[in-house]
């Protein structure tokens, strides 16, 4: 970060329902030490004086979903110095690239009274496909936890400590006993990254998949003992297709279990 | 007057309720009870206080992925056999802050404060477990480093240890040579009878915290009851693991095609790893406030099936599950005997129950061996 005066933090909504933007605001008491170690330039969501760029943490949340966002990203990618794109939707494309297997225009007809007045692209995709990124923070919503780490790190100038492991880790840290062996609850967490503290096992409740797929995993194995527990293959597909179905691994899983 | 106190080694017998005796004495000596009890569907370890909290008539269905809790009907107190929990969570706990730093102006300062080391007393320990926590003290104490924060709750841990009578699906301790009888390293070591407790004293402080529990000496009957049950146990492992010329035979065929075709199926959970009671990897990670002005450094399990753990410069020494399965079965069960004099594997048979999909060790080396 550059001497002398505080590092200037911009926020940028893309196709998103805000969830990871109040992450932020949900930080509390760390809400007050960021704002005492960075200048808040843009976020829209806080406060009504918004300075131009160039800023030097950009957080991005959303999907690029038109050709106003593609324009608009890419201005946001020159005046940043460091862009981070936050949350399933600005990582993977969020629950509206459900319509990346499907055609959207149907999807407008049945969805709109007047449909011509919706301008939109094919696709919902990730703010890396647009323009390069720095850092990705995973999560639907992302987690404070991870948030404050990231900007630590950056104020700090070290890594930032973001496992791409499995959630299984995390059940077993905190000692919770593996529902899907004791219940016979399916459950993603074997495929999933880390980074929610594995909270739905915790609550009898198998993994969702929120943070995407772990960075080494094999949702064919998992798949097949998610039928063994009870799941036919179209549920298995669909369970990888959510939050973040078009993340790569998550997107051929649940394409495979979909024939 | 003296208490009344057996002697060293003597075989002794308590009415079951008298456990409750042995509790008390315990907690007044100053140890937090750690001991089976049932919470999210299984028998997991955990502090107690009361012989209600234990699963009295309760039992365990394991198989490979697969654990269900069962009542009997009866009022046995330790008729299951190990759960996801094992004693490792308290001697070596998965979450460990070592120290604390403080910038002060250009230099800073070091806080260890670790408070006293918490006083353990772990209840129901099995034969598999106690070799399970010889074999970490292998690891942390007896190499040319001791590990401090294990020494200091390993040495304070008083054991009340429990013959196996009643081996499960997934218990291969026979082949491991290490139960289902313990043999050493307790205070106690409890059988199970119809009626009573038969505890062998194996120390002095165990003799001592018997002072109450209105023992007698044990008689011919129950003694050879007790033996009958353990022989019997020996002959009811649910699992065998051939361990003759181990460590060559894993050496031999590491490019055996077996490799592959467990990691079809492995998920590089970690989950093996995680209920394993003698993997002992971890990570060290500083974790810093937001102003960096505080550190703390802290220690967390980790797992060989981690991604990251074997992330060194330029790039990852096992990238594929198949290295990562080959590495953790090779190492626990052929170069931990090199690196530590041991096998890294006791036979408790957790990894097989609670691998999501059920991997079974035992059935990957008889394949390797020929004999799938």
């Amino acid at each position: 970060m550059s001497e002398g005066q505080k590092p200037r933090l911009a926020v940028f909504k893309f196709a998103s329902c805000d969830g990871c933007q109040l992450t932020l605001l949900d930080c509390e008491d760390d809400l007050l030490a960021i704002a005492g170690a960075v200048e808040i330039a843009y976020f829209v969501e806080a406060r009504r004086r918004m300075l131009d760029g160039p800023y030097d943490v950009t957080l991005v949340e959303g999907s690029i979903t038109t050709d106003e966002e593609v324009e608009r990203i890419k201005e946001v990618r020159r005046q940043s110095r460091f862009l981070i794109s936050i949350g399933a939707c600005a990582t993977a494309g969020g629950i509206q690239a459900l319509r990346n297997w499907a055609d959207v225009s149907e999807y407008t007809q049945l969805v709109y009274a007047t449909p011509d007045f919706i301008s939109t692209l094919a696709e919902s995709r990730p703010i890396s496909d647009y323009v390069p990124v720095d850092f990705e923070l995973r999560g639907c919503p992302i987690n404070k936890g991870q948030l404050i780490e990231l900007i630590t790190a950056l104020l700090i100038g070290r890594q930032p400590r973001v496992p791409a492991h499995s959630v299984c880790l995390d059940c077993k840290r905190q000692g919770t006993v593996c529902i899907m062996v004791a219940q016979g609850i399916p459950c993603l967490g074997p495929a999933t990254q880390s980074g929610c503290g594995a909270l739905c096992p915790a609550y009898n409740r198998g993994c969702y998949g929120c943070f995407g797929p772990a960075e080494t995993l094999n949702p064919a194995s998992l798949g097949q003992q998610l039928i063994t527990l009870g799941w036919k293959e179209a549920d298995v597909s669909r369970a990888f297709r959510s939050f973040n179905g078009y993340a790569p691994a998550f997107r051929e899983a649940s394409e495979q279990f979909e024939k | 007057m003296t208490p009344h106190i057996p002697p060293l080694n003597a075989h002794v017998v308590i009415d079951k309720p008298a456990l409750q005796t042995l509790f008390d004495a315990l907690q007044t000596a100053g140890y937090t009870l750690i001991g089976p009890t049932i919470r999210e569907e299984a028998i997991v370890y955990d502090e107690i206080g009361r012989i209600e909290e234990l699963p009295i008539g309760w039992t365990d269905e394991q198989g490979p992925g697969h654990y269900r809790l069962h009542e009997r009907g009866d009022g046995r107190y330790f008729a299951y056999v190990v759960g996801p929990h094992s004693w490792k969570k308290y001697l070596y706990p998965a979450r460990l802050t070592l120290f604390r730093t403080r910038r002060q102006d250009k230099s800073f300062t070091v806080e260890t404060g670790e408070e006293p080391p918490p006083k353990y007393a772990f209840i129901g320990a099995r034969g598999c477990e106690l070799a399970a926590i010889a074999v970490q003290d292998r690891v942390f104490l007896e190499g040319p480093i001791q590990a401090a924060t294990y020494k200091a709750r390993r040495e304070h841990a008083f054991l009340l240890a429990v013959n196996c009578t009643e081996p499960g699906e997934t218990c291969f301790c026979v082949s491991m040579n290490s139960g289902p009888r313990c043999e050493s390293g307790f205070d106690l070591a409890l059988t199970e009878l119809d009626d009573v407790f038969l505890l062998q004293v194996g120390s002095q402080i165990g003799a001592e915290m018997l002072a109450g529990s209105g023992w007698r000496p044990a008689g011919a009957f129950e003694l050879s009851h007790a033996r009958r049950l353990l022989a019997e146990a020996e002959t009811q492992m649910g699992r065998t693991l051939e361990t003759r010329d181990l460590p060559n035979l894993l050496y031999d065929n590491l490019d055996h095609p077996r490799w592959d075709e467990v990691a079809e199926r492995c998920l590089s959970c970690m989950n093996c790893t995680m209920v394993c009671p003698t993997c002992f990897c971890a990570d060290i990670t500083d974790v810093s406030d937001l102003s960096g002005e505080n550190t703390a450094r802290v220690r967390v399990w980790d797992s060989c099936f981690n991604p990251d753990f074997s992330y060194v410069h330029g790039g990852n020494l096992r990238p594929s599950i198949r290295a990562r399965y080959r590495q953790w079965l090779t190492h626990k069960l052929a170069s931990w005997i090199d690196q530590f004099g041991t096998s890294g594997c006791v036979g408790c048979g957790r990894c097989i129950t609670w691998c999501p999909v059920g991997i079974d060790l035992t059935e990957e080396v008889a394949a390797i061996r020929g004999e799938g």
